[in-house]
């Protein structure tokens, strides 16, 4: 029998490896190249000449990217933006958790399809649906103007609030759905307890829901953050010329400017930025799954 | 109300202004598509035009049955190995390079498709030129990228319901003398065949629905439907 439980480890693993670990030491590599026009467009590390191997480590990317404001600014925004919009995604999807969770279980299971259910469809299209309703000819300003509230159309797509809109959008089942399997484990007879000993509701939340379901929030805003910081569709399509995320420079850098070494040291450092979400996030994860 | 705490007005009222948030693009999706006007904003009358213009557009049919071809056959194999790392994550305590294998499984979940996207791309321009394989990025690197993001999703939804499962029920199985594979393919399989279904699907939209990833890793002739 070893040799299953060895093909059942063996198969995901070496897969994992090889198509998601080793490719991060190749981006690695290659931020520390220098650019060159060629095929591929980056020189190598490894030179062979004679008798002498030697290895050229080309930190000029890394220097680029502190150095220009522009990229700076990038990766400050991301990381503002990313955070805001989790805040917005855990305020919203909080009540919404709550009140599902309290549903007799027939009806929890209705309204989590109904969460799930526009995820089904393609997200390009609803985000094109969205600049449908923003735009300033669009519906919200139509209807807006039919109401006799404004005279000129509100700019709302192309500028911050859009991209918001967007990011909180395309996330919110992300942080709903760890923060309801959360508050659904929520034991009855705590809260009461608590309001026996005489705790008003907001006592109640703050002192005993809260706390309780802290793995949840954790959960749900680390799956919010950090695809939020790397975000590129979204910012494209909803956000302004102003709101310079850093998953747009990298596409830049990559497609436009076909930099691929700049390209790869701006992995590199939004990795390092998204180290310790991602290392939070996975502890929960490990303690999640071996909890019996 | 049965609980000390029980939903008051605001968190109510907060559920159907987020169910009104999510469905309002898609509501008017619906509406507009049966629209005569080009416009999105314009109304024109009740139409199928674009509906029928869409079966006749031969590049928009082929990507199409690109995109769907290549999500099936993600999907199918993400469930084969998400379901084996699901296994191992669910069931097995401790063996070496257990945390690095646990985070193989949760960081493809949050990482950036831009990142995902620009490590596979090198991955597959460098193997090209060391072992001269793939020759041309196409279907073959957006099917390999897609199985390798989806294993994660599928992993994550077999695992937690292999958390829930009645391991007594396997143990009854062994104790009247079925084996590991037979016990696995009598008992285990079907009881969370639920969880594959939900796994399969997961996979099957994730794939449908990936642009990022997709543009960094094809070549020009493998367009997906997204794009």
């Amino acid at each position: 029998m070893a040799g299953t439980r060895w093909l059942t480890v063996g198969v995901p693993y070496l897969w994992l490896l090889l198509f998601f670990a080793v490719p991060f030491l190749i981006v690695l590599k290659i931020s520390l190249a220098e650019a060159q026009i060629a095929m591929p467009p980056f020189t190598e590390l490894l030179h062979w000449s004679g008798e002498k191997l030697s290895l050229t480590l080309n930190l000029a990317n890394y220097h680029f990217l502190f150095t220009d404001p522009l990229y700076f600014s990038a990766y400050l925004n991301s990381l503002r933006i990313a955070f805001n919009a989790t805040l917005i995604c855990l305020l919203v999807a909080y009540p919404m958790a709550w009140v599902i969770a309290r549903m007799p279980p027939g009806r929890r299971l209705v309204f989590l399809m109904l969460i799930i259910l526009p995820s089904w469809t393609s997200f390009l299209i609803r985000i094109y649906a969205w600049i449908g309703i923003l735009k300033n000819e669009g519906l919200l300003n139509e209807a807006l103007r039919a109401l006799g509230l404004i005279d000129a159309p509100l700019q709302i797509l192309h500028t911050e609030v859009a991209l918001y809109i967007g990011i909180v959008y395309a996330y919110l089942p992300f942080m709903l759905l760890p923060l309801y399997a959360n508050l659904v484990k929520l034991d009855d007879r705590l809260l009461e307890a608590a309001t026996d000993l005489g705790a008003r509701p907001h006592q109640v939340f703050l002192h005993v829901i809260l706390p309780l379901s802290r793995g949840g929030i954790l959960a749900g805003c680390m799956l919010v953050f950090i695809p939020a910081v790397g975000e590129f569709v979204i910012p494209e399509l909803l956000g302004g010329p102003g709101n310079l995320m850093i998953g747009k420079v990298l596409w830049q850098e990559f497609f436009n400017n076909r930099d691929w070494p700049v390209a790869s040291a701006v992995a590199i450092v939004m990795l390092l930025l998204l180290i310790v979400p991602i290392m939070l996030l996975q502890r929960y994860q490990a303690r999640e799954l071996e909890a019996r | 109300m049965k609980s000390p705490a029980g939903t008051s007005l605001l968190p109510r009222l907060m559920l159907w202004l987020g169910l009104s948030f999510l469905y309002a693009p898609m509501v008017i999706l619906v509406v507009y598509s049966f629209n005569e006007s080009r416009l999105v904003t314009v109304w024109a009358g009740f139409s199928t035009r674009w509906y029928t213009e869409l079966m006749q557009d031969q590049q928009m049919m082929s990507a199409a049955g690109r995109s769907l071809t290549i999500a099936f056959l993600s999907a199918s194999v993400a469930t084969v190995l998400g379901t084996m790392a699901g296994i191992v994550m669910a069931r097995w305590k401790a063996f070496r390079g257990r945390t690095l294998f646990s985070g193989l499984i949760t960081a493809p979940l949050v990482m950036p498709d831009v990142i995902i996207g620009l490590s596979l791309l090198l991955l597959f321009v460098s193997l090209s030129r060391w072992i001269g394989w793939p020759e041309t990025r196409g279907m073959l690197t957006i099917w390999i990228a897609h199985v390798t993001f989806c294993t994660a999703y599928v992993a994550v939804v077999v695992s937690s319901r292999l958390r829930d499962f009645d391991r007594s029920l396997e143990e009854a199985a062994m104790d009247l003398g079925a084996n590991r594979v037979r016990t696995f393919l009598a008992i285990t399989l079907p009881l969370i065949s639920p969880a594959l279904v939900a796994g399969w699907l997961l996979a099957f939209t994730l794939s449908l629905d990936d642009l990022v990833i997709a543009s960094f890793v094809s070549g020009p002739a493998s367009t997906t439907l997204p794009m």
